[in-house]
């Protein structure tokens, strides 16, 4: 039957397996599809879609098996936010219409768009080249080219392909960055009970005395067990100030969702701006004087801490690597930033560098150099919640 | 075409959307669990009591604790009642199915007949809480150790399961079941189920009301964001209050109804008198 559906689902990384995949031949023969095809919609996204996260995924698998003649491009989520960004279209615009626009082929029309997606690297309206609102090109919506592929904008009626390739659910998408609440499930994992580790026995485990007594006649037989509680202490060092301003949303969230993590054994936050050197702000805006020496704070947190450390990592290479590259006037460091991570990085020996920065962008964006360079030294991640789950697996494996 | 199929089409109280109830149609024909996940206040446990209000069947609600342990719902032996029975010879110890108490799930799975599970927040347990489920989901069908009986169920329970996404549950547990997000309503449904609730409010309330609660949603620096359940209490307080229908969207009486966060106020009112706020960084 249509098999290459679910050969398709997998291939956009949905985890479909054979078991559900034969739920839903089971509702099919039971003919729970119903006429329409958004009907069939929801009922294969029911059965074969488990988290929302991956609605998006399927919308996009579906559209393309169920529509030929307009296969979904991936559109780059800045080409949304330009297209959304469109004002209200003018009336006095109207007389617009160019008769001697080109007429395409849809077959010319879909590369155009997919040449396009390569090359553009900014919003635009009311053009006749670029994707974007209004204007006469062919490419976006709210425009008055007479023919051309809508992106985005809004529809007038609603089929099923309608509806999955308007992708309600791709702020879903866990690739996407995400609220405090998602980040605060990540850290959730997090953890690690010490019943794994060896600790005496020294709660007294009332099921198994009960079981036990009863067993030995109705005479006390009292059974103690391993408490069970998180060991994991976590060190955070906070990028907080220059280049991270533009990140503060994201940072924010999971700045709070730590914060309200209450299961970690111990917690420390120290904040540094773009690199660290001899001292370890205490204070979000890196104040100075509101320190505490780097040095002192290496030899008080034992080497079982987990180091996080979030930063965009980009900055001059001279930061880095240079005694008195410290960017901050009137503060002279003997020692390169560098040597303080190789510190750190050897002291504690589970560490991790969350970065908000892309990462497809971390080869080309600015600070490239120094962002390579530290990512020899630590395992980086993009700060999402993709990111996040990757970097706390890394927390927790044993090195 | 099965013949319990699309049976549920919501109810008086409960305005549910053509795919949830294709979704919950589906999940009693194939006889799997449904799993329904959503922003709190978008009426997951609503749900299980429509559902079983319109099809006329018992409701059995298994809400879940952190310390919730699979095997609680399945039936508690009381040991001690027993341990002091035997030493104060009191009752006859021997009879061990005296001191075997059936949980909720144990309950729906002898009922006399088919009943409403709902397994409320199956998130907040243990992670491997789902896990320790699966047997007895799948085949419905337990077995008590202490008396060596086997109970079955007479009539397959129609199991709805809320999950508030603080925990990501097994991809064993999730394959087991059909699955449905409620996305938050948009504002034509959000006047239907105001209208549902309070089928006398004023047409010009209700926009007013819709208009401002949504303009409160879409602001991003919001950290709990109002959910239906608050937008219920505050049409109700408005009602209550006696307040001009204009003076909703300036002077947005009875704001402690829908945030229930000082900071959050905070927000609301710096973003009416500067239309921007910096607030929101740090704790």
């Amino acid at each position: 039957m249509f098999i290459e559906f679910f050969f398709l689902l997998r291939e956009y990384k949905l985890n479909v397996s054979i078991k559900e995949w034969l739920d839903l031949m089971e509702a099919l023969d039971k003919g729970l599809a119903g006429p329409s095809l958004l009907d069939f919609y929801h009922l294969c996204r029911s059965v074969l879609v488990k988290s929302e996260t991956d609605y998006d995924k399927f919308d996009l698998a579906f559209s393309e098996y169920f529509k030929d003649f307009s296969s979904p491009f991936e559109i780059p989520e800045e080409v949304w936010k330009w297209l959304n960004g469109g004002t209200k279209i003018k009336e006095e615009l109207y007389d617009k219409i160019d008769p001697n626009a080109p007429k395409y082929q849809l077959e010319e029309l879909k590369q155009m768009l997919e040449q396009r997606l390569k090359e553009q690297r900014s919003c635009h309206r009311g053009g006749n080249y670029w994707i974007g609102t209004e204007g006469t090109s062919v490419l976006g919506h709210g425009g008055f080219a007479e023919q051309g592929i809508r992106i985005g904008g809004e529809s007038r009626y609603r089929s099923a392909l309608q509806i999955a390739n308007e992708r309600a659910f791709r702020d879903f998408r866990q690739d996407n960055i995400i609220d405090t609440r998602q980040f605060q499930v990540a850290l959730r994992k997090l953890r690690q009970y010490s019943t794994t580790v060896d600790a005496p026995k020294t709660e007294l485990d009332i099921d198994g005395t009960i079981k036990e007594t009863t067993e030995n006649g109705g005479f006390l037989k009292l059974v103690f067990e391993k408490p069970r509680k998180n060991t994991v202490k976590l060190l955070l060092l906070f990028d907080s100030d220059g280049s991270m301003l533009k990140y503060s949303k994201l940072c924010s969230a999971l700045f709070q969702a730590v914060h309200k993590a209450n299961h970690f054994s111990d917690l420390k936050v120290y904040y540094f701006h773009n690199c660290i050197y001899e001292h370890l702000y205490t204070s979000l805006h890196c104040i100075r004087g509101e320190w505490e020496n780097t040095e002192k704070a290496l030899n008080t947190l034992g080497s079982e801490y987990r180091v996080i450390f979030i930063g965009d990592g980009a900055m001059a290479p001279t930061e880095l690597f240079r005694p008195g590259g410290n960017c901050r006037i009137g503060l002279y460091n003997e020692l390169p930033g560098i040597y303080w991570l190789q510190r750190i990085r050897d002291k504690y020996p589970h560490h991790i560098w969350l970065n908000p920065i892309e990462e497809s962008a971390w080869d080309h964006a600015y600070g490239h150099v120094t962002i390579n360079a530290i990512r020899e030294m630590f395992p980086m991640f993009e700060l999402s919640l993709d990111g996040l789950e990757k970097g706390i697996k890394k927390l927790l494996v044993n090195r | 075409m099965d013949q319990k199929f699309n049976c549920f089409t919501g109810s008086d109280e409960y305005v549910a959307a053509p795919e949830l109830m294709y979704a919950v149609n589906v999940s009693i024909a194939l006889e799997k669990p449904l799993l329904i996940k959503g922003e709190p206040g978008t009426g997951k446990t609503m749900l299980a009591e429509a559902i079983a209000d319109s099809l006329g069947k018992e409701l059995i609600t298994w809400s879940i604790k952190s310390t919730t342990k699979a095997k609680d719902g399945l039936y508690v032996y009381d040991t001690v009642q027993r341990l002091y029975d035997s030493q104060f010879h009191e009752g006859d110890v021997s009879d061990i199915k005296k001191y075997i108490h059936l949980g909720k799930l144990g309950e729906a799975f002898t009922a006399e007949e088919q009943p409403v599970l709902l397994i409320d927040e199956i998130d907040k347990a243990d992670l491997e809480f789902p896990n320790d489920l699966l047997w007895e989901l799948d085949r419905m069908e337990f077995y008590i150790h202490e008396t060596k009986e086997t109970i079955r169920t007479r009539h397959r329970p129609i199991v709805i399961i809320t999950s508030n996404a603080e925990k990501e549950l097994p991809d064993a547990f999730l394959r087991r079941c059909i699955f449905h997000y409620i996305a938050f309503p948009d504002k034509a449904t959000m006047r239907k189920i105001i209208k549902v609730h309070y089928k006398d409010v004023e047409e010009k309330l209700l926009n007013q009301v819709i208009e401002t609660f949504y303009w409160l949603r879409d602001i991003n620096e919001l950290q709990k964001k109002p959910s239906t359940s608050e937008l219920l209490d505050w049409v109700k307080a408005l009602q209550m209050g006696g307040v001009k229908v204009e003076k909703i969207h300036d002077d947005l009486p009875f704001l402690g109804v829908l945030l229930k966060k000082n900071q959050d106020i905070d927000v609301v009112w710096e973003i009416r008198e500067k239309g921007y706020t910096r607030k929101g960084w740090g704790v």
